[in-house]
């Protein structure tokens, strides 16, 4: 039988993706470019007798999203630049309490309103560092709409597998262009539930991790009764002041994501092989990139492609050979300098970094970014 | 027999935070009582709750205990309710946490007459974070942040609950401890969102603050202010001024949101 493919925007993909993860239930607050995520899913959860809700603003929609994954639901929201910083207390609520869940934020023009239309790449730091508090983060940059598809079926994977919130970092542009997306069966894509916990419910403990960095979670009204908290906390899930216990809770938080790098890091190399400049790029930029390539690779220059998919955490060991490969990296974004950070960090001066910024509302083109190629080398 | 209230308590959980004199206590006590007299089963009975004194009480519970964010309470409940409309949900907070920073959540719960309980333990003040004042100090009263008297105008929470759509109010004290209880189990019972003010003392910042002399005067001020519904009635309105009505101040039938979303299922599945 032949598959079904349809044209469809990027916010649609990802409302397909959702569902074919098994999201059952959405929370949100309607916001520009991120809307069609919200209308899909509006109409299709009910069908498969999920629930969908339009909260009062995106921070009860993060709280209802929390509330909705402690019964065992797959929960989903999608926002946009102001939405996402009204979520950012409940995002950290989510790590430290260990609550599956994945929040879309199509990024547009910013700070405040700013170009509620136009596409911007400006909230890429804040997709780590935005909650307060030490934690880890895991976010995703798809760059198509068939990736938009597959990365929000992984987003849910990781969510679920590593008991945190996932972050889909669209840009506006891979938001409203179409595209034909191929479904994939059900079996095709790999689906991971959360790990039911296999002690009694006397012996439960939400957040003992003598079986492994990343212990089970027992959904409400599956017959565990369990506490909660935002507040720092022992193993046993009830607040705690002590030191060693509240250092080694934090540690764990963040060693569940850092000591299994080769699980969610997820990269797309692109006539890397003997590549003299790499040009760093990812979401719809990548695309620029990719062309830039093509054209650059016809004069006969040496140029690749490092496309980071998993953006966060940052792939600190790959950038890190590239800088020594190459003469230089070009890192095309739609903001003022955000994951370029990321790469001079890791280059450590190996090779000259050169950032292409634009926040006028415009895509980077493909010629930009040539001429920049041709400036550096 | 003295009330056995250890059945509901979480093993090891005791002693509290609370201050000696600290109305939160009695109410918690209240709520006990009426969980047990509702026969509800504690492994599907989340209890949700913000940030403040408060709001530590679910941690006490032996149920499925949701300690959130400030003011978020309502909101993660509705989410606890939407996913799983078997549960029975009950929230727990402050009136800060519940009608300042969580004002926006708390009437939309009531307007969407969601399911759920909440019981507004209405102490007028910010208790944890020393005595601050709230949407509930009264206009003129000392708190640590109006040095001068506040100049602010406050809430009435059961009113703002009933103008906002929830279907059943009432109204207790801590000091009225036994009724307590039976105005809990009444809007536990009630099918929607049911909210229940409890009107209480915090000795430590706000008592001392405002020439309270002990526990006793407020416990005092509690029953004096209180007149309960039917003998208001039949009050004049001198009588009544600065007088609360206590008791159950408002009930009405209405669809409850999990059950009208049950009918955008049926809609959606073709039904
Ligand atoms: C976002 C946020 N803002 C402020 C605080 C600080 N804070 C903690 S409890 C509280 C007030 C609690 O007062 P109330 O809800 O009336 O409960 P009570 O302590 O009196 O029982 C405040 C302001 C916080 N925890 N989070
Ligand atoms: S500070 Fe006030 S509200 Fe908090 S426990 Fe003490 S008496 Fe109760």
């Amino acid at each position: 039988m032949a598959k079904k493919v349809a044209l469809m925007q990027g916010n649609e993909a990802c409302a397909h993706g959702a569902l074919y993860a098994g999201c059952n239930f959405f929370a949100g607050y309607p916001i520009t470019p991120s809307t069609e995520v919200a209308e899909v899913l509006s109409n299709e959860l009910p069908k498969v007798g999920g629930k969908f809700i339009q909260m009062e603003d995106e921070i009860g929609a993060t709280a209802a999203l929390i509330g909705a994954a402690l019964t065992g639901a797959k929960a989903l929201d999608a926002t946009s630049g102001p939405g996402m910083s009204l979520k950012q207390e409940l995002i950290g609520y989510a790590c430290i309490a260990e609550v599956p869940c994945v929040i879309v934020n199509v990024q547009r023009g910013g700070p405040s309103t700013g170009m509620p239309t136009g596409p911007g790449q400006s909230d890429m730091q804040q997709a780590m560092w935005g909650t307060h508090g030490d934690h880890a983060a895991i976010a995703i940059s798809p760059a198509s709409c068939q990736e938009i598809y597959e990365e929000t079926v992984r987003a849910f994977n990781l969510a679920e597998k590593y008991r945190m919130p996932v972050q889909l970092q669209l840009d506006e542009i891979c938001a409203h262009m179409r595209e034909p997306v191929t479904f994939p069966e059900p079996g095709e894509l790999e689906v991971i539930d959360r790990e039911a916990p296999t002690v009694s419910p006397e012996d439960y403990k939400p957040y003992d991790d003598s079986q492994g960095q990343i212990p089970p979670l027992a959904s409400f009204g599956s017959g565990y009764r369990y506490h909660v908290t935002g507040l720092n906390k022992a193993a046993d899930g009830f607040p705690t002041t002590k030191a060693e216990l509240v250092d080694a809770e934090e540690r764990r938080q963040i060693a569940k994501v850092m000591d299994n790098l080769d699980d969610i890091l997820k990269n797309e190399e692109y006539q890397l092989e003997d590549a003299e400049v790499v040009l760093f790029a990812y979401g719809s930029t990548s695309r620029s990139a990719r062309y830039a390539v093509n054209e650059l690779r016809k004069e006969g220059i040496k140029a690749g492609l490092f496309r980071p998919i998993t953006v966060w955490p940052f792939p600190d060991e790959r950038v890190a050979e590239l800088a020594e490969q190459a003469k230089a990296i070009v890192c095309p974004e739609m903001n003022l300098g955000q994951m370029v950070r990321e790469v001079e960090r890791v280059a450590k001066g190996a090779c000259l970094v050169s950032h292409i910024g634009r926040v006028d509302g415009e895509p980077i083109n493909p010629g930009q970014i040539i001429d920049r190629v041709k400036e550096v080398l | 027999m003295a009330y056995d209230y250890e059945k509901s308590i979480r093993p090891g959980k005791l002693p509290h935070i609370w201050c000696p004199g600290c109305g939160h206590g009695i109410i918690m006590k209240g709520l006990i009582r009426a969980m047990d007299s509702c026969e509800l089963d504690l492994k599907n009975t989340a209890v949700v709750s913000g940030i403040g004194c408060a709001s530590r009480l679910p941690g006490y519970l032996d149920a499925c205990t949701l300690h959130t964010a400030h003011g978020r309470a309502a909101a993660f409940a509705t989410g606890v309710k939407m996913a799983k409309p078997e549960m029975t949900v009950l929230v727990v907070g402050g009136d800060g946490d519940g009608t300042a920073i969580g004002g926006n959540h708390f009437i939309h719960a009531c307007r969407r007459n969601i399911d759920i309980t909440y019981i507004v333990m209405n102490n007028n003040i910010y208790g944890m974070t020393g005595g601050q004042f709230s949407p509930c100090t009264p206009t003129g009263a000392m708190a640590s942040t109006t040095p001068y008297g506040n100049p602010d105008p406050t809430f009435d929470i059961s009113k703002l609950a009933i103008g906002a759509g929830a279907t059943f109010v009432a109204r207790g004290t801590a000091f009225h401890a036994t009724q307590i209880d039976k105005l809990i189990a009444e809007g536990i019972r009630h099918k929607g969102t049911a909210v229940i003010e409890i009107l209480d003392d915090c000795p430590t910042t706000y008592g001392r603050r405002n020439k309270f002399r002990s526990v006793v005067d407020m416990m005092k001020r509690l029953k004096d202010i209180a007149v309960p519904v039917a003998a208001a009635a039949k009050m004049t309105p001198e009588q009544l001024e600065g007088k609360v009505l206590t008791g159950v101040l408002y009930k009405e039938e209405r669809p409850e949101y999990t059950e009208q979303y049950a009918q955008v299922i049926a809609k959606a599945q073709g039904a």
